[in-house]
């Protein structure tokens, strides 16, 4: 047995299996400028592709059956089609690697595919990808992470958010990684998942290698590889507790957040995709208080095109049915650099071009995102709040936009319907003219992650910082009641949909501040309730 | 020129699997070979193009052929849908 530690991000235990997720080595897809070339390294990548693809297909037919290998038969018919080589060859000859045509050129035709009036073509868009994804990764030199059956714990250095939405989330019992904050994305998720987690643990991948079980306390912040048989039914009594209170729990389940002297509070859940809008009805979420939007902008080289941006607000505003959904626009920038963005590396992306900043400088990026919100507005009760807000003239230009937007959709005879338009507040500037901007918008959702690191000067990605990034520094609470007086005085709510939302010490002290919608991680809704509804406050 | 009419059996429509077989099946052919369904028109030996019409049960296709081997062609076609759309 060994033993070490990390900072847990969700308490908890897990017991299981481990799976070690390195980055891809991969050779840059550059051109070597020589279109013949280029075409050579296809035409082979295409053939090592049939090869693979031939094994899988008789693997599939032998093992799981006739229907899945059917799929697979699908694709191998799709790396012969004409238009798709033509395409391909297209790209090369305009200067592209091999690699990087073989996935546009499938993504163009994925594109297609997903935007047709018929589900069973739409379903082809996933075999069309997986086919150009497998010759890019050829071409690329990489072969591949393999993921085994059943449920896992995830060891890595480090997981970016475009690599955390590729994994299979109902199989991750627990995430360890060597790097990452409380607030890093790997934490945000591990909370949306309600698993234990570590992160800046000093577990190394080469010992989760060799590893036959590997168990997290996500109480103390403790990691065991191959646990002895004491430790392990120690894990497993610590288990059974923890099931035993979230069963307790239960009895909150329905009712109404209201505390001892009549307060009533909304008790909703941050999500990052439709899938998350599922599990936070399931923990009883009383709707959507921050939709990270960016999901579909990441992991992928375009941009998400009107349509699936439109299909995936609908999805999210038909699950929560009359419960409030508020999304925030394109956060994109800072620690979440896209690459088909075309944005320049900066030397300092947490004060550059991101949030509301990009949307307003690069309409051709804001407004699809504006129209599928629109036209998602009348399938359920949307509400949407700009990110990274500094200046009252930044929310009068974005709500210009939406004004015009929604005349345009009307025009071309879409139904549409009222969307509130708030601020989510995280600038130290945007707080201090709390009482201006609620002359402007119809509500404030404090982001408390940003705010604190802008307030405080401290980089919230920085893990050597973590004793100066205070959520309880009186600065911060400072413009924390402020906001919410600003609010209530000029008859605008004011939530709060950072990680303090979901704090228990906090929770009373910003209810008693005139917050009325706290927006928290789906598993903490239950426990909040609970404190809510014993609080006197 | 050879023209086929032919009302697709298959209960899910023209889906990936037939359409690759047909594309495999006319692959042989130096003819011209066009299949038109009431959502629009295709070459029968580009498979995305074809599936791109997502054809359906009952639609009625027509397939013309034209070249130089356009009598072998439509002979084999005929037996292709009849056995496998």
């Amino acid at each position: 047995m060994k033993k070490g530690i990390g900072l847990p991000v969700f308490p908890g235990v897990a017991i299981g299996p481990a799976v070690v997720y390195r980055k891809a080595q991969r050779t840059l897809p550059v051109s070597s400028g020589d279109p013949a070339l280029e075409k050579a390294k296809f035409t082979a990548a295409l053939d090592t592709a049939r090869e693979q693809l031939t094994a899988l297909y008789e693997k599939a037919k032998a093992e799981i059956g006739e229907e899945q290998a059917a799929i697979v038969e699908v694709q191998l018919l799709m790396l012969d089609d004409l238009d798709y080589l033509d395409g391909v060859n297209l790209a090369i000859e305009g200067g592209a690697a091999a690699a990087i045509a073989a996935l546009d050129t499938g993504e163009e035709f994925a594109q297609i595919f997903a935007a047709m009036d018929d589900e069973y073509m739409n379903a082809r868009s996933a075999d069309i990808r997986d086919m150009s994804h497998r010759l890019y990764d050829i071409l690329c030199g990489n072969t591949g992470f393999q993921l085994p059956e059943g449920s896992f714990l995830l060891v890595a250095e480090d997981l970016a958010p475009s690599e955390t939405i590729q994994l299979p989330r109902e199989r991750i019992m627990a995430f360890i990684t060597r790097q990452g904050s409380s607030s890093s994305h790997t934490a945000i998720l591990a909370r949306t998942l309600n698993i234990p987690s570590l992160v800046q643990s000093d577990i190394t991948l080469e010992t989760a290698d060799e590893c036959q079980i590997l168990a997290v306390d996500g109480f103390t912040g403790t990691w065991y590889v191959d646990p002895d048989e004491e430790t392990l039914a120690m894990l497993r009594a610590k288990q059974a507790e923890a099931a035993a209170a979230r069963n307790a729990l239960e009895q909150y389940r329905g009712k109404e957040s209201v505390t001892r002297s009549g307060k009533k509070v909304l008790l909703v859940a941050n999500i990052g995709c439709p899938e998350d809008a599922v599990d936070a009805l399931k923990a009883d979420a009383e709707g959507v208080g921050l939709m990270r939007s960016e999901f579909l902008y990441l992991g992928r080289n375009s941009l998400p095109t009107e349509d699936e941006l439109f299909e995936a607000y609908k999805q999210v505003a038909e699950t929560m049915a009359h419960r409030p959904v508020v999304i925030r626009t394109l956060d994109i920038g800072a620690d979440k650099q896209v690459s088909y963005l075309g944005l320049e590396a900066e030397e300092n992306p947490a004060l550059g071009l991101r949030g509301l900043r990009i949307c307003l400088t690069n309409e051709e990026i804001f407004r699809p995102q504006l129209r599928a919100i629109y036209r998602a507005s009348a399938y359920g009760n949307l509400h949407m709040m700009f990110p990274m807000v500094a200046s009252v003239w930044e929310l009068k230009a974005a709500k210009a936009l939406c004004a015009k937007v929604r005349k345009e959709l009307e025009d071309e005879g879409y139904p549409t319907k009222d969307v509130p338009i708030g601020v989510m507040v995280e600038t130290p500037a945007a707080a201090v003219l709390a009482n201006e901007l609620a002359k402007e918008a119809a509500f404030f959702s404090v982001g408390t992650n940003d705010l604190t690191q802008y307030t405080l000067a401290v980089d919230r990605q920085n893990a050597k910082l973590g004793e100066f990034y205070d959520p309880y520094h009186p600065a911060l609470l400072a413009l924390m009641a402020h906001i919410a007086k600003a609010a209530n005085d000029n008859g605008i709510w004011a939530g709060i949909c950072g990680e303090l939302g979901a704090d228990p010490k906090l929770q009373e002290k910003f209810i008693e501040m005139g917050y009325t919608e706290l927006s928290m991680a789906a598993g903490r809704i239950l426990e909040s309730r609970k404190l809510v509804c014993e609080s006197d406050v | 020129m050879k023209e086929i009419k032919h009302v697709i059996n298959d209960p899910l429509g023209m889906h990936a699997r037939p359409a690759g077989m047909l594309v495999k099946a006319v692959a042989p052919f130096a003819s011209t070979i066009t299949v038109t369904a009431p959502t629009g028109t295709a070459d029968a030996k580009r498979l995305m193009a074809l599936m791109r019409l997502a054809a359906k049960q009952g639609m009625e296709l027509t397939i013309t052929i034209e070249g130089a081997d356009e009598e072998k062609a439509a002979a084999e076609l005929q037996a292709f849908l009849t056995a496998n759309l």
